[in-house]
């Protein structure tokens, strides 16, 4: 039957030769690899229930009026969005599951890609033959990132709008083009224009997941077409030589596995565990706004570089050149994108490693880029903590104005520490292990002369 | 040598850190002795004079003055006539008052007097002339909820946050309302404790107080948690923690388990 059936496929495809090749197609043989699967896994799930919420999700702004069940908005006006929004949360079966489900994907989704991230940039795995790899995965996370903002500022509720009127203040703060584009894309000043809710729609349900997917595509296709890149772990891997297990019959179980536990966190969480709760937030008004509204966690970066930057403008007279949401809006996660995409070339110049590289550096064995990489993301890490002060205020009762000046002085400092401990405690890392190495070779030698000294002193058997 | 130093200092700083908090005054209250046989009034004059007097001045109407004594700066505070039983019974219910600093913001804690007592104190201060409100009696059942979210939004979410969880503006931590009741919730909104704004009848009415009521006691104390477990009902902040603190670490684990060759 089996037998029939691929017969049927080969004459009819060709397609034999290549399947007998994935299935043997070797990957090596550790768990970290396993992260960028996850980022995966989660998309197809982001895929699955972003379908069934485009069956009920309106993208319109015309003014409606609630009916629904939650007893709070009887009554009051709001977009078909919103509305809609809250009926499938309340009245459409499953629909809350999926709505809560996508949501909790997009946020796993981004985490894993950042993982994935670390690992790949700690262990030098972007190195030569795999640049162009790296620079696809960054395209794909800042896709992603202006993915998981439409999607949660469609919906019209009142985060949504805040949030919309920080991304529409940074957009407007781009020095030249700021004003076109932000007349280009909202059509009028903010709240602009109803077709905006349709031009995010078409971003977020078709354009963004087709360019993730392309990019999702062409990142497999080189991560195999290369092959993976792997660590020393036996004296048989080498440059030349990939050691590890089969996709089949060795890893496609361990891939699905990955896959059903993934699958079951997400709906899991989508099941028991509310995530925003659009009905709690009302509809969006201009006029309305609430004490600590903030971005999903991806965005937290941001907001922390918005706050953190001090209050200045830069003008030629009246005309304001650049108004501050520019530095912390834009430049910075600009500056971030930046210097994570041309790392593979900085290195290369730099740390003047040139030529293949397969098998995976420890973190240890490269201080100087686990230093930077460590300072740079203490950086970036200290910026999102700082998105969060003014809860820190309202739960441990920190001063927020202090705060502030602290993460200031701390996102100078903190990095520079942060290099020079992790640079020492790799050298440190390292001579360990070569006074290991030399301990043991010592103590084999040792115990080899103590022996031959026993049975030169053992007197010769009669 | 000098890594250990430097610990040592922190450990130091970290101690001296931790006595100064230990060591900030204890809000003590003085009470007469026989407190039960006195009459209400009476009590009340005295628990006055031994709590308050020293910010609010002996006949309640305030010291806008810094007073040096030999303990020290004594404190000041604002006049207590006519601000009536509806401010005072507030501000000692939530435990408000009394405070250690003329400048600190008062928080909710334990009220530190008994309800006799208070009871007392509030007979004793609106007793001083001229009359003051009386404590307010809301009706929130008599509010409308769509109203309510609306007039909250409009009035108290930009410092209260939408769901009634807090948040802080310059200058003041602002509390949730968790732990207010419908009558201190009529009450701040008429008195404006702190750098809260009081609203007027003519800006809230007594009607629209009602449903703003009800609809804070909803959002604070009975959210409609259609999604299960609201996390705090702050919205992305714990939603990030769930998503690193749960999900990330276990599928992390799970990459581990499965990630590694089985050996026989
Ligand atoms: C400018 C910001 C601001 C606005 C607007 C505001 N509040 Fe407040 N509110 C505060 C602050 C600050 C406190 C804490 C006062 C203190 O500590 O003495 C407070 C305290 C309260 C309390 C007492 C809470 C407790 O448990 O200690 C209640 C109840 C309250 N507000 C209700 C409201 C309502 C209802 C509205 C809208 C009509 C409102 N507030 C508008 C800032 C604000
Ligand atoms: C350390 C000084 C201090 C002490 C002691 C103190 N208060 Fe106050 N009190 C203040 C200050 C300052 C304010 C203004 C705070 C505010 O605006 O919320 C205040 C405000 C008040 C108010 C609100 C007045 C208004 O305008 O509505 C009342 C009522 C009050 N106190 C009662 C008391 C009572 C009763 C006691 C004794 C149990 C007491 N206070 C002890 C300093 C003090």
């Amino acid at each position: 039957m089996i037998r029939r059936t691929v017969n049927f496929l080969d004459s009819r495809t060709g397609a034999v030769p290549f399947l007998r090749k994935s299935l043997r197609y070797i990957f090596p043989d550790h768990w970290s690899f396993l992260l960028g699967e996850i980022a995966m896994y989660a998309f197809i799930v982001l895929v699955a229930t972003g379908v069934y919420l485009t069956l009920f999700f309106e993208p319109s702004l015309a003014e409606t009026t609630y009916t629904g069940s939650y007893k709070p908005l009887q009554g009051l006006a709001m977009s078909e969005a919103y509305r809609s929004a809250v009926e499938l949360s309340f009245d459409i079966p499953s629909g809350l599951l999926m709505r809560q489900t996508h949501h909790w994907a997009s946020n796993i989704f981004v985490a894993a890609i950042l993982m994935h991230l670390l690992r790949v940039f700690f262990t030098g795995a972007f190195r030569k033959p795999r640049e162009i790899t790296w620079v696809i995965g960054l395209l794909m996370l800042f896709a992603t990132l202006l993915e998981g903002y439409l999607g949660y500022s469609m919906i019209d509720d009142l985060l949504s709008g805040i949030g919309l009127a920080i991304g529409y203040g940074v957009a407007l703060s781009l020095p030249v083009v700021g004003a076109n584009l932000t007349l280009g894309l909202w059509g009028g000043p903010f709240p602009g224009d109803p077709a905006f809710e349709s031009r995010m729609y078409v971003a977020h349900v078709f354009l963004l997941p087709i360019l993730i997917g392309t990019l999702m595509a062409g990142h497999l296709a080189l991560v195999a077409s290369r092959h993976h890149a792997q660590f020393k772990a036996t004296k048989r891997a080498t440059e030349r030589k990939l050691v590890g297990m089969p996709a089949f019959p060795a890893q496609v179980p361990r891939s699905l596995a990955l896959m059903f536990a993934t699958v079951a966190v997400l709906f899991l969480l989508g099941g028991l565990v509310q995530i925003n709760p659009i009905w709690q937030w009302g509809p969006f008004e201009v006029s309305q706004g609430t004490n600590g509204a903030q971005p999903d966690w991806y965005l937290g970066w941001l907001i922390g570089s918005l706050r953190l930057v001090p209050g200045f403008d830069v003008t030629i007279g009246d005309y304001t050149l650049i108004p501050n949401p520019f530095w912390g809006g834009a430049l910075f996660p600009l500056v971030v994108m930046a210097v994570l995409g041309a790392w593979p070339w900085l290195e290369r110049r730099f740390g003047g490693v040139r030529g293949f590289h397969n098998i995976l550096d420890r973190p240890r064995d490269v201080p100087g880029r686990t230093a930077f990489g460590f300072a740079f993301f203490t950086w970036v890490a200290l910026i999102f903590l700082a998105g969060s002060a003014d809860r820190a205020t309202v739960f441990f009762g920190l001063d927020y104005e202090s705060q502030v000046v602290f993460f200031r002085g701390a996102v100078i400092v903190a990095p520079i520490v942060a290099f020079f401990v992790t640079r020492r405690i790799c050298r440190e890392l390292k001579r360990g292990e070569e006074i290991g190495v030399d301990k043991e070779r010592a103590e084999e030698e040792a115990e080899e002369e103590a022996q031959e000294a026993e049975r030169e002193k053992e007197p010769a058997p009669a | 040598m000098s890594l250990r130093r430097l610990i040592l200092a922190a450990v130091l700083s970290a101690l001296v850190l931790a006595g100064a908090a230990y060591a900030q005054p204890k809000n003590g209250v003085v009470r007469p002795s026989g407190e039960t046989k006195l009459p209400p009034r009476e009590l009340g004059s005295q628990l006055y004079a031994g709590n308050c007097s020293a910010c609010h001045g002996i006949d309640g109407s305030g010291q806008r003055t810094p007073r040096k004594t030999t303990e020290g700066i004594e404190g000041q505070g604002p006049s207590l006539r006519g601000v009536g039983a509806r401010s005072v019974d507030f501000y000692l219910r939530t435990g408000y008052m009394p405070i250690s600093e003329p400048d600190e913001q008062p928080v909710r804690r334990r009220p530190l007097f008994s309800d006799l007592e208070i009871r007392a104190l509030v007979d004793y201060v609106s007793s001083l002339p001229p009359p003051g409100p009386p404590i307010p009696k809301p009706h929130p059942e008599r509010g409308n909820l769509a109203e309510g979210y609306e007039l909250f939004t409009e009035n108290c979410a930009g410092c209260h946050q939408v769901a009634a969880q807090g948040g802080v503006t310059t200058g003041a931590r602002v509390p949730p309302l968790t732990d207010a009741s419908a009558v201190q919730i009529a009450q701040s909104v008429r008195i404006g404790p702190y750098l809260m704004p009081r609203f007027s009848e003519r800006q809230i009415s007594d009607e629209e107080l009602d449903s703003i009521i009800a609809y804070a006691e909803l959002a604070a104390k009975e959210p409609v948690d259609e999604g299960g477990w609201g996390i705090g009902h702050l919205g992305p902040i714990t939603e990030g923690m769930v998503t690193w603190y749960f999900a990330a670490v276990v599928l992390v684990l799970v990459c581990l388990m499965i990630g590694r060759r089985l050996r026989a």
